[in-house]
Formats: structure tokens, sequence, C-alpha cells
């Protein structure tokens, strides 16, 4: 298909269902030529679907929370310290967890493109991959936190990682007050997704209820 | 290279919009290209530095215009055409019209799958020593490849210290290329706002990237 009947396509069709023909085509070239087996791609997806996602990294910061001698590890060599859970799916090298403080606060970024610890988060919502966040949580991270309903003291140093290598960060949240006692699992329940990027706050026991 | 990609620091682009129980794909399309580009890579198409830089060398308009995985699409489709996977007779066919070439681990098949679920390895053996270590000050040199590099421009001349040592790593700047993973120091280097934004920066901001060794001067 020439350039010229691209653009005359995106007359009587939306741009996504053109894209879709393209990315079907592309599928069956791939296929046809022997380089991927389809059902491959189906198990791909399905493992992404199914085996990745925040409950693992939520999982790892309960546990931090509760055991002294593994946030200690974890905070040295963070993909070692999760390698010893075995409930939560394989990590790879180069996951390196930092520790919020009531005078610090992390958050991560990748100005670049979209790197995010996929095997503790799952996959970067859209937001995570889109210019507004990119562009500015290098450079105003407050106005970044306002935009999520997070505000901080004055005072309270944000520090931002910006993912630029292999390297993935997981944010290791505080611990919220008036959880003592509570097992590992029902912390679990306490931690977001975005309280691990440092864009938000773990869940107060009150919201549970 | 100077692309939009490197988009630290640039204003204009409006609010951060989260939405509201996202689902993992909005459109079943976007499932698929992900589940191609990791299994193309995996079969050794392609490393993970060169798909980044297919997506950066997206002309300008179209980065900014298209959604994430639509920017993955085009590019996976760029770089399979540019090494000979796929030709340009394939897609205006819809179908596999010219010959197969080999790939180097060959066929991706359902066995292959688990393997991906785990991150690849980027630490290399160092080759020589290392050249900072934390707590020196160094500068992010003034440079400006024209093809793939790992360096945001808004660090670029900027003096920061070292805080941690991550070993030495795959340099992206030449493994892009096709021109071999050329282990380096990799660093975590932390910037003060005001020295990166200015005076009228928030003071309590620090920003960190990870910077390979040929990426810094000591000061």
């Amino acid at each position: 298909m020439s350039e010229h009947d691209h653009h005359h396509h995106d007359h009587d069709h939306s741009e996504l269902s053109e894209t879709e023909l393209r990315v079907r085509a592309l599928e069956s070239i791939l296929t046809e030529k022997g380089y991927v087996e389809a059902a491959a791609l189906d198990a791909i997806v399905q493992a992404y679907e199914t085996k990745i996602g925040p409950h693992n990294g939520a999982r790892v910061v309960a546990k931090a929370w509760t055991d002294p001698a593994f946030k200690q590890a974890l905070l040295e060599d963070a993909s070692k310290a999760v390698g010893t859970l075995g409930h939560v799916s394989r990590v790879g090298d180069h996951l390196v967890a930092i520790e919020n403080t009531p005078g610090r606060h992390n958050m991560v970024v990748c100005t670049l493109c979209s790197c995010y610890p996929w095997e503790m988060l799952g996959l970067p919502p859209v937001w995570y991959k889109a210019s507004p966040y990119r562009s500015r949580a290098v450079k105003d991270p407050r106005g970044v936190l306002a935009d999520f309903g997070v505000s901080l003291p004055k005072e309270t140093e944000i520090r931002v990682w910006d993912s630029t290598a292999e390297t993935r960060f997981l944010v290791l949240p505080m611990r919220p007050a008036g959880t003592e006692g509570w097992s590992e699992d029902q912390l679990a329940e306490l931690v977001t997704r975005d309280s691990m990027i440092g864009t938000g706050f773990p869940k107060t026991p009150g919201a549970l209820s | 290279m100077n692309g939009v990609h490197d988009m630290g620091g640039m204003d204009g682009f409006g609010k951060v919009e989260p939405e509201p129980n996202e689902p993992m794909f909005h459109e079943e399309w976007e499932s698929r290209v992900l589940a191609m580009v990791r299994a193309m890579g995996a079969a050794g198409a392609f490393n993970i530095d060169a798909s980044r830089f297919y997506r950066e060398t997206l002309p300008p308009q179209v980065y900014l215009s298209s959604s994430y995985y639509k920017k993955w699409f085009l590019g996976l489709e760029a770089l399979l055409l540019d090494k000979g996977f796929i030709s340009k007779d394939d897609v205006a066919a819809g179908h596999a019209v010219a010959p197969a070439k080999s790939l180097k681990h060959g066929k991706f098949s359902i066995p292959d799958v688990e393997r991906i679920m785990v991150r690849g390895k980027f630490g290399r053996t160092a080759p020589g020593l290392a050249k900072f270590k934390a707590g020196d000050r160094v500068r992010a040199k003034n440079i400006h490849p024209a093809t793939h590099t790992r360096l945001p421009r808004y660090v670029r001349g900027h003096v920061g210290v070292v805080e941690r040592d991550h070993g030495c790593h795959v340099f992206p700047d030449t493994v892009a290329n096709d021109a071999g993973e050329h282990p380096q120091w990799l660093y975590t280097v932390v910037f003060d706002g005001r020295e990166l934004w200015g005076p009228d920066s928030d003071p309590t901001i620090k920003v960190s990237i990870d910077a390979f060794e040929p990426y810094l001067e000591a000061v």
C-alpha cells in the first residue's frame, strides 16, 4: 500500500482500525516466515496478564515492613533479596529498592522512554509512558505530585530517579501508622502501585474497611 | 540523538492524567505488538537498545502524536525492514512473499516464553578499574551523539555527585548500532535541582540519572 493510499484510507477509517490491520499483517508475515509461533505470542500476552503485576511489589514491601533483616537485605541488593522470596515472580538483575523516610520522598521516572520494574509492578500505566509525566517529573516533581492529589511538607527532600540504564527502581514507601501487629498479608493490601513509583502513598488502615 | 523522546525538563505537555482502573491493554492489537517485540528480540533479531533507537528515530511529529504501542509497532516494522527480516513487498502484500532470514536464536516458540519473563542480564566483567567512586564530583559531558545514547540532555554540562557504583554494564551507545557491548562502569549520579534548573528551582529537589562512565568527566 503506498503512502498516498494510507492517507486516503484515513478518511474512511479511524487510525486505530488501520493500525489494527497493519499489526495483523505484520503478525502474519512473522508467523509465515517461521520467526514466531502464533501460539507463543498468545502465551506471552497471557503471561503478562497473569504473572506480573503490583501484587508482586506489594509482597516485597509488606515483607520489608515486618522483617528488618529482609528490609536491610532489600536495600543492599534488591534483586538478591527478592530472589529469596519464592512466591513473587522471578526478578532479573539490577533491581534497586529506595526507601522513603520522613525527610525524603523518592519518585521514579524514565524521561527517555518507559523503563519500569515490570516484574514488581506489571506493565507501566499510560501516564508513566506519556509526555506530561516524563517531561515534568525531573523539573517540577511537586507539581506532578499535585496532579495525583499528593502533597508533601515543603521541607521534605524530593529525590527523582531517572531510569536511564538497565537498573530498575522500586520505592519502599513508609509503613502507614496504625498498623502495629498487622500480618504481611494485611499490610500488602495497603500497598498501591503508585506508592511504589513514588506518585502516591499506601492506603491508610481506615481506607480498607 | 537529540530527539523529542529526550523530554526531561520540557514544558507545555500539560497535566499528568492518571486513568482510574486502567486496563493492561486498551486495544487487543497493543498486546500483539508487545508480544511481537518481545518474541523477535528474544529470537535474536535485535537487542533492546536497537528497539529503543528505532522508536527514537521516528519523525518527531509521529513520535508525539502516536500512542505508546503505536510507536512500538512503527519502530518494530522499521527495524525489521532495515535488518532485512521483512521486506517492503511483504508489508505491501500483508503476507510473507520474500524468503525468511535466519534468526540468531531460531524460531520463537512456547518453551521460550518463560525465559523472556525474567529480565536479561546487562552486567559484564569489568575491562578495567572504575574511574570514579561514591562521593566524587563529576560533570556530565557536553556531548551530542547523533545516534542512541542514554545521557539525557537536561544534565549535560552539569555537575553532580557519584552516589552508587553499579558495576560494569553493556554500553547502549554501541550495542544499539550493532557495534558491540563495550561494557562500561555505571554510576548513579545525583544533581541538585538548582544546578539543573537554575536558582529559582525548588531547593528540595534532587535528580539522579544512571550514567555510563564515558558520559562523565572529573571536576
